[in-house]
């Protein structure tokens, strides 16, 4: 049945998620892009919410909430809307959380959940973008060599969000040296492991600047068979890097949603020639058309993200869905620049920092999951 | 819950309507190079095939909104072909009468097909510069003036003529009139011919000293409105036809996007939807860009739809689906023969006439900057004063 109905406990976590944005994330959003920091208020508040943690069991001290991409999704564009950095900052432990819950035996889970349950931010994160420029999910270069009941992975991650602080990262790597996405594994890995080294400078990134991003190289990290997500039966590893694209999309809906609705009063406000320049077709249209596409990108979310919860190959609808939205965030942030003119291209409007955000955050296969 | 599938039987119309697509397809050529002819009101393989719209009528549990349905429907039937299996006994008209006649006037043109008599040589989109006049003359109106792009004006009937009897009153002037074939003074004077959609049939008509009587006049209300009273009920028409519209470029493009789909694995070259774009050449980018436009703007449109099922304000988003929809049928037939190359605008295969044929959504029911301005004006809270 096509519906786009959401559910009455959808529309609650919904509306909670609109208005921790705009009353939490907006208002700060420059300061913390400005600093590169993040108030760990922030960051905790958000955890007690269960924004990124309410998937964890309650046998785990979690929340226990049905686990819905859908959900995820509607959560992400809320945040993305608020601020797209922040966002990813608050959601980026779901890239551990979120797969734990999907595939972990429950072994794992009873191991490592626990200590996501808690009412304080606990940094975590899903290590699998490399440093080199042909960088692809299907083909990584971080291996996974198996030797016994042991794993041996490696090779080097980058922009692992708060791989300063992180307890554990979930390293992604290609298994048995084959390409494609049912031949990746993912390892937990403690931050003291040996061959594991983090630098302890962040790196620093156009957008998503808050977000503390580590690097981090891999040299002979051994990891017993138990550590290995889904052990024997392993993962699958599409439905994982799926949850990855899907949430990142649905940032970008967000995050051209916040441009639309500030380009839109200012078009009406602001006046050239003698009346508004929202009463021009060259402004008026553009405005048309980013709402439109807002529109498009948010639907081919929900389809991918649906079809996520009806646990069949969301493959294409998710690359459809992520190309899509991908390409129009970006073009709705340059559009928003240029409706603001040099007021887009000024620091004391956020126009600039959406456009830096959306072209960082749409270069990344994934810093959030859903 | 959000749900983007169809139940079992719902999947089983669609198939059905396809397998009639296939036949449709063998006819598809010949109509487009016999302009001059009408595609038969049945054909002869009509009785080969269930009965559609009956087996629609009863979908079972969980069964998508009637109207959301109905778009998909038309999205696959225009994936065979613009041709109907069976056409319609109405038109285009005959939903201007649903949304403009009185109870008695409903009745007396349910089973009568009507086309519209909209557009003008001078006026297109911009439906209240109409010149062709209605004056009252006893108890007939006289009509006087020129009609082009009469969707179905050779086959219909009769036609619903829109003519003012104010012009000084703008809008509130205009009023709809039921004209039929062989009235005095209502006049065919040529089928026009197109570069795509051949097979439906468009009229041009002139109007000398036609006199109708008073009956025929939709809602039966003479009087000069302000704000536009019949003008209302024109617009009124599009908002049941815009997603409707789209829905038919869509079937079109879906229909283009298969084709290269097919072909161009036979040849092989093949989407891989897990890879980044590092690993993807120029033209399977394209491909990827092609299904995507197509699945947006299709979502677009049920949307409204949905919309339309829920009993919610859909305005705004039956003008989101037209100009996605009108996109799509541009941008989506153009990347398949760019795709397709050389070959593709042979004409061995179909889709050099899908391309021509899609070419049409964003031009009528409102061209694609109509839409935009109808969505600008809705975002920007401005009346069509504010923003023209």
């Amino acid at each position: 049945m096509i519906s786009f109905e959401l559910t009455k406990e959808q529309m609650l976590i919904q509306k909670t998620a609109k208005e921790f944005a705009s009353g939490e994330l907006k208002e700060i959003a420059r300061d913390c892009d400005e600093h590169d920091e993040i108030p760990e208020k922030l960051l905790d508040k958000a955890w007690e919410m269960g924004l990124a943690n309410a998937a964890v069991p309650e046998a785990y001290g979690g929340i226990g909430m049905q686990r819905s991409a859908v959900t995820s999704a509607l959560i992400c564009e809320e945040l993305g809307y608020g601020c797209a950095s922040l966002a990813a900052a608050i959601m980026a432990p779901s890239t551990f959380i979120q797969p734990l819950v999907d595939f972990g035996t429950e072994q794992q889970k009873k191991r490592y959940l626990p200590a996501y349950g808690q009412d304080k931010f606990v940094p975590a994160a899903a290590a699998l973008h490399e440093p080199h420029f042909t960088f692809d999910v299907t083909d990584m270069h971080t291996t996974a060599r198996q030797e016994g009941d042991a794993w041996v992975l490696n090779g080097a991650k980058r922009l692992v969000a708060f791989g300063q602080t992180a307890r554990h990262f979930l390293v992604l790597a290609k298994c048995g040296g084959q390409a494609g996405l049912a031949h990746v594994g993912a390892f937990i890995v403690p931050r003291d492991a040996t061959g594991l080294t983090v630098e302890s400078v962040p790196e620093k990134t156009m957008g998503l600047k808050p977000v503390p991003k580590a690097k981090l190289s891999l040299a002979n990290v051994v990891v017993p068979e138990a550590d290995r997500l889904g052990e024997a039966r392993g993962i699958d590893g599409r439905r994982l890097i799926n949850t990855l694209r899907v949430a990142n999309s649905a940032l970008c809906v967000g995050l051209a949603k916040a441009v639309l609705d500030a380009s839109v009063p200012y078009a009406k406000q602001r006046v050239a020639f003698g009346e508004p320049i929202a009463k021009r077709q060259a402004i008026a249209f553009k405005l048309s058309e980013m709402h439109s596409e807002i529109e498009a990108m948010r639907w081919l979310v929900w389809k991918a993200a649906s079809q996520l919860d009806q646990d069949g190959d969301a493959t294409r609808a998710t690359t459809l869905a992520h190309h899509y939205a991908s390409r129009n965030c970006v073009l709705i942030a340059d559009n928003g620049i240029q409706i603001f003119g040099g007021h887009g291209y000024i620091r004391d409007l956020p126009l600039e920092m959406w456009m830096r955000n959306a072209r960082t955050l749409t270069v990344l296969e994934g810093i959030v999951a859903a | 819950m959000v749900d983007f599938t169809f139940n079992a039987k719902e999947q089983e119309i669609i198939k059905e309507i396809r397998r009639e697509g296939l036949v449709l397809r063998k006819y598809a050529r010949y109509y487009d190079e016999h302009e001059e002819e009408l595609p038969p009101d049945e054909f002869p393989e009509a009785k080969e095939f269930a009965h559609i719209d009956k087996m629609a009528a009863d979908r079972g549990p969980d069964a998508t909104g009637p109207t959301a349905f109905y778009m998909c429907m038309l999205m696959h039937r225009t994936w065979g072909d613009m041709m109907r299996m069976k056409v319609p006994v109405t038109a285009l008209g005959n939903a201007s009468v649903t949304a403009a006649g009185t109870d008695e006037q409903k009745q007396r043109w349910a089973r009568t097909r009507l086309s519209m008599a909209n557009t003008e040589p001078g006026c297109g989109s911009d439906s209240k510069a109409i010149e062709t006049t209605a004056e009252l003359d006893g108890d007939e109106w006289v009509l006087n003036g020129e009609k082009i792009f009469v969707t179905t004006g050779i086959r219909a009937e009769g036609s619903v003529v829109w003519a003012t009897i104010d012009k000084s009153a703008g809008r509130g002037g205009i009023k709809a009139f039921v004209v039929m074939k062989g009235t005095p003074g209502f006049e065919l004077v040529k089928k026009e011919k197109k570069m795509g959609i051949r097979s439906s049939d468009t009229a041009a008509f002139v109007l000398k000293n036609c006199r109708v009587p008073m009956e025929n006049l939709l809602g039966m209300d003479p009087t000069v409105k302000k704000g536009g009273g019949g003008f209302k009920g024109l617009m009124k028409t599009f908002n049941l036809t815009r997603p409707g519209v789209a829905a038919m470029g869509i079937g079109n493009i879906m229909a283009c996007q298969e084709f290269v789909a097919e072909e161009m694995a036979k040849e092989g070259v093949q989407v891989d939807y897990e890879v980044g774009q590092h690993r993807r050449t120029a033209v399977q980018q394209k491909m990827i860009e092609l299904e995507a436009e197509l699945e947006a703007a299709t979502l677009c449109t049920l949307r409204a739809a949905w919309l339309a099922d829920k009993g919610k304000p859909n305005n705004l988003e039956a003008s989101v689906s037209k100009q996605k929809g009108g996109d799509i049928s541009r941008r989506g037939a153009q990347l398949a023969l760019e795709i397709l190359g050389a070959m593709g605008s042979s004409q061995d295969y179909l889709v050099e006439k899908w391309f021509r044929d899609a070419r049409i959504t964003d031009i009528y029911e409102g061209t694609g900057e109509i839409q935009r301005l109808v969505i600008a004006r809705e975002l920007l809270n401005y009346t069509s004063r504010d923003l023209t």
